[in-house]
């Protein structure tokens, strides 16, 4: 192919062009990292998105320290640090897999691949756990506060459910549980994105895409998924930890 | 993805594939940028009638046309389209998305898919919007400040979507341009030769980035907030409805930024070419975009002055807001000195230019006004902030656009516009924006409150008044559509250079073909080195009527 069918374009260019190089960029390499600097400007927008529920946690446990206090001894640290441990694993096994696809292993690639979404998957089970025992409890922030389970339809009901005190703890606790749901939930709803990237990324290696030439997408999904991971690293001592 | 062929590539980008089809799955940015136009324009035209709607109301006290409830939802929705729907988007998405590229010298932005996506989001967006509409409106003005927009009874939670989804199709294109700046520039294309267009749309996007995403989080609390009564915003849940403001205006203020920078962008292209000279100051009016975009992130809590913020915190962001005027200043200044000497072709997107620089001055001095802590107090959320406002985003960045685009038309769609009637839609609009507007200083100094549905008589002949130019200025859109519509049925086919710039998009034929250019430009001078130039190169006639070189 490279001198039979020399079209006028690559001359131009003075190389080929191959099939996963779009047709706009004129080297590899400039693909790879047009694609590496996109994901690193995404992960700006996310930090600033997260940095809104930070600004927040920071006011209001400077406002009552000892109300966020006592509220967080409703959280289960135990559960909080296995799936620490578990996301730093599977950030390390990312990072292995973007390493295997460097060097075209594209068994090993798929073997971390799969490690790292069952890791996320291990994450998301101990997480239902949490929720759900916290849901029974009561725990539900704002109107469903006090209200075990969803019973009261607390859920746009208007001022016609309160919330209400529950173990101990005042209404004023609605505020830490409102953070932890908010700020584990848009986690966690990243966690699910990332296993949809990072498993679309198992599809393309197994179907045989990657190369060591062209590895981005692993590269790619490996950095989000980092940040999955890192967003996770402040959450668990600002949440699980406080006092 | 779609592979193209090298024929197709060299082929006019409108003659690639016919059909309705293969303009809704292009990948093609002039495409998506045309899309997008298309888009802004109804977008425009809709919020332009809830504003005829609210100013025929406020045409004489008490009720005129309709209930208070209703007028509440008019100027609302006139606020959020506007915002969201049309301003935001109108320059990058629109003329940015098919002119950016082309000036770098790119084939495409970093990453087609992603535009694409990001025009899908805006028309989910804006569905959202239109059922928010439908299904009993929105009535909190377009900040949707807590507790009023957590207790009233109308869809905010839709609303709030919509521009949440918005912003995510906003975060995407400034995504990236920023990518497609770093990475896709021609050979030749330094830093230094970037043109200001580009520094605008750079600025712009580094604003889209890091501020909408502080936008929706906001917002997703707000729905929170309706949905289940979380109480962040909530005093009596130990929340806080100023955290509200902070928020908001957090993105907000920066996005008055992502509205007024592209429009700088666009007219220090025209100056330069309609003035034939090297625009005075380049590296000034290129580092002045990015400083708009940093002093643009240290000033939100302005406007809260009167909202219980601390006496120091509102001197310090007082102190702050001044520093705006550095870098506006810098621009007018040298847009000024630009104009001095230079052999000026008052075309009509010159005229939009001129406009945009004595309107802008105007919206951008009375801002310092409404910075200034004591007469802050007395102005606040009167008429004189919605006349600064006005002043600032339509007497400048509408202005800029509608110059813009006529300046932009012929390599747009490949045809020349009615260069007389334009000129005649500019008359109207400059006359009925003034006429419409400026009487709102006069009355908001005198204490009209804005937002108000019914006001004392003394104020009757300033409200007539600003009716009546808003009418003048509603002819002027009509004549001006009127323009755009004729050109595209009967105007004359466009040379390549029809303004005979040295600008590199007009290096490329009218319309561009499919990859932008015929061979991949290599650039050797700045974009407006017009000492620099050939006769080739700003010979604004078909290059078949060129005179042969001797």
């Amino acid at each position: 192919m490279s001198t039979a069918s020399t079209t006028e374009h690559d001359a131009a260019h003075g190389h080929e062009h191959p099939k996963w190089l779009a047709h706009h960029f004129d080297s590899p390499t400039q693909q790879f990292d047009s694609a590496k600097l996109g994901m690193w400007i995404f992960i700006c927008t996310e930090i600033l998105m997260l940095g809104g529920l930070f600004v927040a946690y920071g006011i209001f446990r400077g406002m009552e320290p000892d109300v966020f206090h006592h509220a967080h001894e409703h959280l289960n640290w135990r559960l909080g640090a296995v799936n620490t441990v578990v996301l730093l694993f599977s950030s390390l096994t990312a990072a292995l897999a973007v390493r295997q696809s460097q060097v075209g292993d594209r068994k090993g690639t798929t073997n971390y691949l799969v490690v790292t979404l069952l890791c996320a998957a291990v994450f998301l089970c101990v997480k239902y756990v949490e929720y759900s025992a916290k849901i029974e409890h009561g725990l539900l922030p704002g109107r469903c506060f006090g209200h075990p389970g969803f019973a009261d339809h607390c859920i746009n009901a208007g001022a016609s459910v309160m919330p209400a005190a529950v173990h101990g703890l005042t209404t004023r606790a609605s505020m830490f549980f409102a953070l932890y749901f908010m700020m584990t939930g848009i986690h966690g709803l990243h966690v699910v994105i990332g296993m949809g990237v990072l498993g679309w990324v198992l599809w393309r290696n197994l179907r045989g895409d990657f190369s060591k030439e062209y590895f981005t997408a692993v590269e790619i999904g490996a950095l989000y998924w980092h940040l999955v991971d890192l967003v996770w690293i402040y959450l668990f001592p600002l949440l699980y930890l406080v006092g | 993805m779609s592979t193209h062929g090298e024929e197709e590539l060299n082929t006019n980008y409108l003659k690639v594939g016919s059909g309705v089809k293969s303009w809704l799955l292009t990948l093609d940015h002039k495409r998506i940028g045309v899309m997008y136009l298309v888009s802004v324009i109804l977008a425009f035209f809709l919020g332009g009638v809830f504003a005829l709607l609210v100013r025929l109301e406020l045409l004489a006290p008490g009720r005129t046309i309709m209930t208070a409830a209703q007028y509440n939802r008019a100027f609302t929705l006139h606020g959020a389209i506007m915002v969201f729907l049309f301003i935001i988007p109108s320059i990058p998405a629109a003329l940015g998305n098919f002119i950016l590229p082309v000036m770098l010298g790119a084939k495409d932005v970093a990453f087609p898919r992603l535009n694409l996506l990001s025009f899908y989001v805006y028309v989910v967006g804006t569905i959202f919007a239109l059922f928010s509409i439908i299904s009993g409106s929105v009535d909190t003005g377009w900040t949707f400040y807590t507790p009023y927009s957590t207790s009233t009874n109308t869809s905010v939670v839709s609303m709030t979507l919509a521009a949440f989804i918005l912003g995510f199709s906003s975060i995407l294109t400034g995504l990236n341009f920023m990518v497609t700046v770093h990475k896709l520039r021609a050979p030749g294309m330094h830093w230094r030769r970037l043109p200001l267009f580009i520094w605008g749309m750079y600025a712009t996007s580094i604003i889209q980035v890091l501020a909408t995403p502080v936008l929706a989080i906001t917002l997703l609390l707000l729905a929170m907030e309706r949905v289940f009564g979380l109480g962040i915003f909530d005093a009596s849940l130990g929340g806080d409805p100023v955290l509200f403001q902070h928020f908001f205006w957090f993105y907000s203020h920066p996005a008055v930024y992502i509205m007024i920078v592209p429009g700088m962008a666009v007219v220090s292209e025209l100056f330069a070419t309609f003035t034939r000279r090297a625009i005075f100051g380049y590296f000034a009016i290129a580092m002045s975009s990015l400083g708009l975009a940093l002093v643009g992130f240290l000033v939100w809590a302005h406007h809260m002055f009167t909202a219980g913020i601390s006496e120091f915190a509102a001197m310090l962001f007082s102190a702050l807001t001044f520093l705006v005027a550095i870098p506006s200043g810098v621009k007018v200044f040298n847009w000024t000195a630009t104009l001095y000497k230079g052999s000026i072709w008052l075309t009509t997107p010159m005229l939009y230019a001129l406009a945009f620089l004595v309107q802008f001055t105007i919206g951008g001095l009375t801002g310092l006004f409404l910075g200034t802590l004591a007469t802050d107090i007395h102005l606040h959320d009167t008429y004189f902030v919605v006349a600064h406002f006005h002043y600032v985003m339509m007497g400048g960045t509408v202005m800029a656009f509608l110059g813009g685009l006529l300046y932009w038309w012929p390599k747009i769609t490949g045809k020349m516009y009615d260069e007389g009637l334009a000129k005649i839609s500019w008359g109207f609009v400059f006359v009925g924006f003034n006429a419409t507007f400026l009487v709102q200083f006069i009355m908001g100094s005198r204490g009209m409150p804005r937002r108000y549905y019914d006001y004392l008589p003394e104020y009757r002949p300033y409200h007539a008044f600003s009716t009546v130019g808003s009418w003048i200025l509603g002819v002027g859109f009509l004549i001006y559509a009127a323009v755009l519509i004729k050109s595209l049925r009967s105007g004359p086919k466009a040379p390549p250079n029809p303004w005979g710039s040295a600008g590199f998009e007009w290096a490329t034929e009218s319309p561009p073909v499919l990859a932008n250019f015929k061979d991949v430009p290599t650039i050797t001078r700045g974009p407006y080195d017009y000492h620099l130039v050939t006769e080739e190169e700003l010979f604004d006639g078909f290059p078949e009527d060129a005179p042969k070189k001797a």
